[in-house]
């Protein structure tokens, strides 16, 4: 340590938690801290570890040890196949992240900057796309627009009285559409925030000046969107490539593949090739990094640009005139695409007795057959329970770890806290797939008995969420004033006291936002419980899996029926209680 | 009761450059009095005062309340600021939005060392509440109260902890002109009628002349004069202090010989009897303060001594005061006249200096950066 960190370290010991006295207080405040520190440690580091050695080693079998061979970066680099998956991968993230973005900034800017009716609608609807999860959108977009039972292709082919294919989901076109369509809501949610935090005096001084609309629109509001339209292309580039719902149910099908279904089928096949699987998944996590790397570079960059008020504002919209129906009919449409028309594909599915299109006489077959096999399932229950105890333990675990290490980074000077901040964020770039799978090397090699139970589960749920559960305390704690921390010092309060009556409480609009959305997500979770998963521990995502790889279309579609209905039920029952609880905002 | 000794606080900023914040910063405040941290912004007043509150770790010294030191580099003492019973009053108020007013208030008693009976807690907590004027909204989110209410409730806070020394960063900087008087005045008379033992750090100067038993200024670190306000303001021992507290004229000059408790100097207006508080001999270079309101105006030449001739150059009207920029040869001299006394722009005018206020002040240029 040289003398800087040392005074840096006194100043850290000079904080207002800081004791001398009364080592209980010492013990609890430095044992928080110290677990926080260890678990994160823990959680970001080992699995990477792993991946990366097992990557390096021959599989284990009964007659032979492993051994160190760099054979299965050769097979993954030395076959055409390999580079045929490289650039299915790029052209399919490259062309889903271009797609929603399009769609994503096109409606992020309808409805911040011009006067279309029905927008604070249509923003209030927003979130609804985020609730539906990959395979059921998937599933929906297949039971709409497959060749053969499609209902879009038999709907064109008996208008046009031809045997003739319109659309084909089975293919790159298709992968692109219908994960396009699933990430365009975050691209807009991303969006909207850029064109938000943007201060309104700028463009309307570019007008004053003399600037024609267009003007403003190029060298005004892209110039200085432009770090944050760079960094969303990044962020959608990099979960598309590492999205694995739509690759597998539409890509494999027709033997179009990409690193993530390809890792799936390197498990999954006989005998499992885990060493190429590993080879694969640091390709993939090398790519995912840089992503992500230049991508907080951006963003970080970018909030320089953003002069940011701080007041609530609304900036003038822009008058569009006739136009504005046009524009209030696209968001019509794309609210159709994106929940009316795969709900009711559901919907329509859920209610045969065997799949069929919509027809009169299909009509008469109704029936709730679906549903009362689904609610009668054998592992329905504990799935469902499995599901909501996952949720919620990740959820709560989540935000109060990453509360105190927010806590760490935000507010005090120990040197070295900016890895910290760093190690918590590194999940960020591991595809679901990716860390189930290296979660699954590493428990098959350290036995501590939690391979096939809920534990590994939990674990890399956590893992996978505490990112987000850092950035949603993040926001959070950067407005929680030092003073306030100061005064209750001044008080008489211990370090825990305050951290407990004071920073947790004023956490809490971010804690909530945080734990609904990381309980959503992790409901939904499926491409890091595919691999982790056994018979018992299944959850809710797993199940529809399954189901689809029976066949069981019917049953599929009352489970997604039912699962959609539950989360959209859960989350409006979150925001009231959050709104009920929450802390109003000043 | 609080005696500061040799102060030394430092700390590395955003580049890992170290801020020498406090240095050598040594003072005594004796029992009841309201004591001031007075300078600019970056001299280290707020950091001297976060020293004693413990929520800085100085580098050297020694802080001690009645004797008892609470930090001491020499004995290795370091009371942790919960365990210290200080009342700090935030610039930002640092009231918990999260809490009413009662709630606010009451959380030094509920989480302090001593446990309280719900009772016991209340009481003390709606004494001091009335005593600030705000038991009527007792029950109110703390959010909703005004600047000034929530100014009083940050005192409240402090003050029921019945604290042995209330630390006071800028209380009143985040109020409206108007408020911030009736504050102060308020301030004044809760502390000298409770006769609490104050820190108080500012920047503004009438705050600090107002309030102040007495009155430390701070430049760079340091403490460079410590005084009542009137010494402050009418006997500046250096040209920080001068140019920082209040508004004035400097005239360059050199001494001429010895004249009753002053001399008479040669100055860049003309000669001129004045006071000085040093000693100095023929021909040593110094500089004289004048402060613009202790210019006396006349159109006609009056009697007595210091009387200079000058053009008025340039007027500005500020409603009680009427600000004349007078030309003397060269030379621009800033005078403050009642405005019922009315020049025009160009007229001679008769500029009249009581030798009382004419000070001389040591030219140190170690100070000069810092002004």
């Amino acid at each position: 340590m040289n003398r800087i960190d040392m005074d840096a370290a006194g100043q850290f010991l000079a904080s207002p938690s800081a004791e001398t006295r009364g080592w209980r207080n010492i013990d609890l405040k430095w044992l928080i801290i110290g677990l926080s520190v260890g678990l994160v440690a823990y959680l970001a580091l080992m699995p990477l570890a792993f991946l990366l050695w097992q990557s390096f080693f021959t599989p284990q079998t009964a007659t032979k040890a492993v051994e160190f061979t760099l054979d299965n970066y050769v097979t993954a680099y030395s076959s055409v196949e390999t580079l045929k998956l490289f650039f299915n991968s790029v052209t399919f993230a490259a062309g889903t992240s271009t797609f929603s973005f399009l769609i994503g900034t096109a409606l992020a800017w309808m409805n911040e900057r011009t006067n279309t009716p029905l927008k604070s609608l249509f923003f209030a609807l927003s979130i609804i796309p985020m609730i539906i999860p990959g395979i059921l959108f998937t599933v929906a977009w297949i039971l709409l627009a497959s060749p053969k039972i499609g209902i879009v292709n038999l709907l064109l082919q008996g208008f046009f009285n031809t045997e003739y294919v319109f659309v084909n989901i089975y293919s790159m076109w298709g992968m692109i559409w219908v994960d396009g369509l699933h990430y365009s809501s975050m691209a807009f949610l991303i969006m909207t925030a850029a064109f938000r935090s943007m201060d309104p005096a700028l463009e309307e001084s570019a007008m004053m000046s003399g600037a024609s609309v267009p003007q403003i629109a190029w060298h005004i509001t892209l110039k200085l969107t432009w770090p944050a339209i760079f960094a969303t292309l990044l962020i959608l580039f990099v979960r598309s490539i590492e999205s694995f719902e739509v690759p597998a149910l539409l890509g494999l099908p027709v033997g179009i593949q990409v690193f993530t279904s390809s890792i799936y089928q390197a498990i999954h096949q006989y005998p499992s090739k885990i060493g190429l699987a590993s080879s694969y998944a640091v390709t993939l996590l090398f790519i995912t990094s840089i992503g992500i790397y230049f991508q907080s570079k951006l963003s970080s960059h970018g909030s320089r640009y953003s002069t940011v008020t701080g007041k609530g504002f609304r900036p003038r919209a822009m008058d569009l005139g006739r136009w504005r129906y046009l524009t209030a009919a696209i968001f019509v449409v794309y609210f159709a695409l994106i929940v009316i028309l795969p709900f009711l594909v559901l919907v329509w599915s859920s209610l045969q007795k065997f799949y069929s299109v919509p027809s009169l006489a299909a009509l008469q077959n109704l029936s709730f057959d679906a549903y009362a096999f689904i609610l009668t399932y054998p592992t329905m229950i504990s799935a469902f329970v499995n599901s909501l105890f996952l949720a919620v333990g990740c959820a709560t675990g989540v935000m109060l770890v990453t509360s105190v290490i927010c806590w760490i980074v935000v507010k005090t000077k120990l040197p070295g806290r900016w890895i910290l901040d760093n190690l918590a964020s590194l999940p960020m770039v591991f595809p679901g797939l990716v860390l189930g799978l290296a979660i699954m090397i590493f428990y098959l090699n350290v036995d501590v008995g939690i391979y096939g139970t809920m534990w590994i589960l939990f674990i890399a749920y956590v893992t996978r969420f505490m990112p987000y559960g850092l950035r949603y305390n993040m926001t959070s704690m950067l407005q929680i004033h030092k003073e306030l921390e100061e005064s209750a010092a001044m008080s008489g309060a211990s370090w825990s006291t305050t951290f407990r009556r004071i920073i947790l409480p004023l956490l809490k609009p971010g804690l909530l936002a945080g734990w609904i959305y990381i309980m959503i997500a992790s409901i939904r979770e499926l491409s890091t419980s595919i691999l982790l998963y056994s018979p018992g521990t299944e959850v809710v995502a797993v199940l529809i899996w399954e189901l689809w790889e029976n066949g069981q279309y019917v049953e599929l579609s009352a489970l997604g029926v039912m699962f959609i209905v539950a989360l959209f039920l859960l989350v409006m029952l979150a925001q009231i209680v959050s709104r009920k609880f929450g802390i109003k905002e000043n | 009761m609080l005696s500061v000794t040799g102060l030394f606080t430092e700390y590395p900023n955003e580049k890992g450059e170290i801020v020498k914040a406090a240095q050598d910063v040594s003072f005594e405040v004796p029992e009841g009095e309201l004591f001031t941290l007075l300078g600019p912004s970056g001299c280290g007043k707020t950091t001297t005062l976060r020293s004693i509150a413990g929520l800085e770790r100085p580098r050297a010294g020694e802080i001690s309340v009645n004797g008892v030191p609470v930090y001491s580099s020499a004995n290795g003492i370091f009371i942790a600021p919960n365990k210290r019973n200080f009342g700090m009053v935030f610039q930002s108020y640092a009231i918990w939005p999260h809490m009413n007013v009662f709630k606010n208030a009451a959380f030094s008693l509920e989480v302090g060392a001593r446990k309280y009976s719900k009772k016991e807690i209340e009481n003390r907590v709606m004494r001091v509440l009335t005593a600030v004027g705000l038991d009527h909204v007792a029950d109110r989110e703390a959010t909703k109260m005004s600047g000034g209410q929530q100014q009083r409730l940050a005192l409240a806070r402090a003050l029921v902890m019945e604290p042995k020394l209330l630390l006071l960063d800028e209380p009143l900087s985040n109020l409206d002109a108007k408020l911030r008087e009736q504050m102060r005045s308020e301030l004044k008379r809760m502390q000298r009628e409770l006769g609490l033992t104050t820190i108080y750090v500012t920047h503004d100067q009438s705050e600090a002349l107002a309030l102040s038993h007495e009155i430390a200024v701070m430049s760079a670190g340091r403490i460079v004069q410590i005084g009542s306000p009137r010494d402050i303001y009418e006997r500046p021992r250096n040209k920080f202090v001068a140019d920082f507290v209040g508004l004035t004229n400097f005239l360059d000059a050199t001494i001429e010989e010895a004249d009753g408790d002053g001399y008479r100097v040669n100055s860049s207006i003309g000669a001129l009897s004045v006071t000085s508080f040093d000693q100095y001999s023929r021909g040593d270079a110094v500089l004289i303060s004048v402060r613009p309101e202790d210019i006396e105006l006349y159109q006609a030449r009056p009697q007595g001594v210091n009387v200079i001739e000058g053009k008025v150059d340039f007027k500005v009207f500020l409603g009680e005061v009427l600000d004349y920029q007078i030309m003397i040869g060269e030379r621009k001299v800033l005078a403050r006249a009642h405005p019922s006394f009315k020049s025009r722009l160009g007229d001679t005018v008769f500029l009249r200096m009581d030798p009382e206020k004419c000070i001389t002040i040591q030219d140190n240029t170690q100070y000069r950066k810092a002004a």
